[in-house]
């Protein structure tokens, strides 16, 4: 095979191989963004994932109902006084009983877990693997615990967590039910999505 | 005629020569046994995969609200529906029994050892994108399954520190897994993961016929070679290997046709009955469980249920069960032996490999059933002797006195 001559200026060979390398490697930087940029949620999915508005007047305290929120299910809990009185009873059960863990806005970082003192708004999902927790109020003795002081059960792994969301001890759920962004519009009226401007 | 139609073709495109090199000429140790079958049936299973493939395409449609509808449309009303689907669920399985063989095979004859060993990472590569085929398949039905098995493992990406939340977004395309998601694991699973996996594939073989085949005895045939300078103790692979592997096709059709007409469900294991209801972001299954090719790694996922310097116990389940995969590619440095194969290594070398085994099968068995307490130590415990075969092979590998390794390959 004829080897082609070594050129007689390879300053420049050098200089223009490097400079088209670099050129080029910008060019498919840029390439990549819209690849890369379509793939998040479009508008569509944006608009989806607009708030929710639930109508709270109809609660009765001791009974839980679920907001669908950007396809997960938010529960809302209307706690009894009866309920409130026995929530700190198992502290030392719990994992996380203050709250430390990033799980909430800064508004519901509280005794309560709550924005608004007697109703907990919860994502329903298990922190472990995205299960839904099972609402069960009832004290005493239960399948899975026999001292439980009401709260949520995954039926999955076995988690569980009081009645403001907080994960016991021991169980694989590493973290609280994350609460999602929400205010109140009305005394009555619950918006899930939005922080009311008061973050 | 046919001479000289032939060298026409020869003097623009090496068809001769191609077909000397990678089949008639193709020198294969005459000590193959069954273990070296695998490989050439993931070839017929790859076929099988990519025709019903297509096929399926042509009746599926991949839309959140079209996808569980168009399953049972091509069960019930497309003529041989049922059979072309139950052919690419049964291959997937297949796909995945044969490269557990074929990899074990590797690990058993030190395949992966010098010179074979990017032959041996650009396998592990197919692996990797079966692991991924088989997932983004696993969602396509849309049903009950379909939908929690993608919930579970891409929120495995938000446990990720920092930017997993975003990440994980940005993955599902919407703030919850949806029919965007389906559309792009669609995307994947049609188009550009079988691209990827043929080109691997065809690479691994290129690479396979460059360094030649390894055997059970781990002897280099290059050694000794007849006047002509092929070695003595190999044959050329067409006729004479080919003809074993089309008996093999044979007798593994049997079993595959067996599983696909009679066992199609493979006892809940093949597809699982959860998958027959349409998929419910409000409903969560009693147990969500993989299929059954990933239970041994999601066992480890579900073994780690403690945090540790700070990261949590799911984003450390989830660094273990990635490891846990990808610690395969590792072996080729991790194996200080002077010897190839188990025939003739140490019993430190027959034990851990023993004990990887067991292993791989006791996480495969507790990640099909629910946790308790009692099986979570269990899988703690085979979780640390899967990676101890990795982990100590440095040691117990380069220590123990092996057997003395014959000069040439030995036969039965």
């Amino acid at each position: 095979m004829v080897q082609p001559k070594a050129p007689s200026n390879p300053g420049r060979r050098k200089f223009l191989i490097n400079a088209t390398s670099v050129v080029g490697a910008g060019a498919v930087a840029g390439a990549v963004v819209p690849f890369i940029g379509s793939w998040n949620p479009s508008a569509k999915a944006e608009a989806a994932g607009a708030p929710a508005r639930a109508d709270l007047s109809k609660l009765l305290p001791g009974e839980m109902m679920i907001v669908e929120w950007r396809g997960v299910p938010v529960y809302v809990v209307k706690h009894t006084q009866e309920s409130m009185s026995v929530l700190n009873k198992n502290l030392s059960r719990l994992s996380d009983p203050d709250s430390l863990e990033d799980q909430q806005p800064d508004y519901a970082r509280n005794e309560l877990r709550s924005r608004k003192k007697g109703i907990s708004v919860l994502t329903a999902v298990c922190t472990h693997l995205s299960c839904a927790p099972k609402f069960y109020p009832e004290l005493g003795t239960t399948d899975f615990d026999t001292d439980w002081q009401g709260g949520f059960f995954c039926p999955c792994h076995g988690s569980k967590f009081d009645l403001v969301g907080r994960v016991y001890a021991g169980v694989p759920a590493p973290t609280n039910l994350p609460i999602p962004p929400h205010y109140f519009e009305t005394e009555d009226i619950l918006i899930i999505g939005e922080d009311g401007g008061a973050a | 005629m046919v001479t000289k139609i032939m060298s026409w073709f020869d003097e623009r495109l090496p068809i001769t020569a191609t077909i000397e090199r990678h089949l008639t000429k193709y020198p294969a140790p005459i000590n193959m046994n069954i273990w070296y079958l695998a490989g050439f049936l993931l070839i017929v299973v790859l076929v099988i995969q990519l025709i019903s493939g297509i096929w399926l395409l042509m009746s599926y449609e991949p839309t959140a609200e079209g996808a569980f509808a168009s399953i049972q449309y091509i069960m019930r009303d497309v003529e041989y529906g049922w059979m072309i689907r139950y052919m690419h669920t049964t291959g997937a399985s297949a796909f995945f029994a044969l490269i557990y063989l074929h990899m074990f095979r590797g690990m058993m004859y030190g395949s992966y050892q010098k010179p074979r060993e990017l032959l041996w990472v650009i396998g592990w590569f197919t692996y990797l994108l079966l692991c991924m085929l088989g997932f983004t398949g696993y969602v396509l039905p849309w049903g009950q399954m379909s939908f929690w098995a993608a919930q579970v493992i891409m929120s495995l990406f938000g446990s990720i520190p920092f930017f997993g939340e975003e990440l994980l977004t940005w993955i599902r395309g919407d703030y919850l897994i949806s029919g965007i998601t389906l559309n792009r694991l669609f995307a994947l699973h049609v188009v550009l993961l079988p691209l990827a996996l043929i080109v691997v594939i065809f690479v691994h073989i290129l690479a396979l016929h460059e360094v030649g085949s390894n055997n059970p005895d781990g002897v280099d045939v290059k050694k000794f070679k007849d006047e002509d300078g092929v070695p003595l103790d190999t044959k050329p692979f067409f006729p004479y290997d080919i003809v074993h592997d089309l008996y093999a096709v044979g007798v593994f059709l049997i079993f595959f046709c067996f599983i696909m007409f009679f066992y199609p469900d493979g006892g809940g294991y093949v597809i699982e009955y959860v998958n027959y209801e349409a998929a419910d972001n409000l409903k969560t299954p009693e147990h969500i469980v993989p299929s059954w090719y990933y239970t041994p790694y999601y066992a480890m996922l579900r073994a780690i249920t403690f945090p540790l310097f700070g990261l949590s116990a799911k984003f450390l389940g989830f660094v273990v069960m990635a490891a846990g995969i990808a610690i395969f590619v590792a072996l080729p440095w991790l194996d200080r032996s002077p010897v190839k194969s188990i025939r003739y290594k140490g019993v430190y070398s027959k034990f851990f490999l023993t004990l990887f085994v067991i292993s791989f099968f006791v996480l495969g068995y507790l990640g099909s059933v629910a946790s308790t307490p009692i099986r979570t130590i269990l899988a703690q415990f085979f979780t640390c002797t899967y990676f101890a075969y990795f982990l100590l092979m440095p040691i117990y590998s380069k220590y123990e006195k092996c057997n003395p390794v014959p000069d040439r390959v030995t036969l039965s």
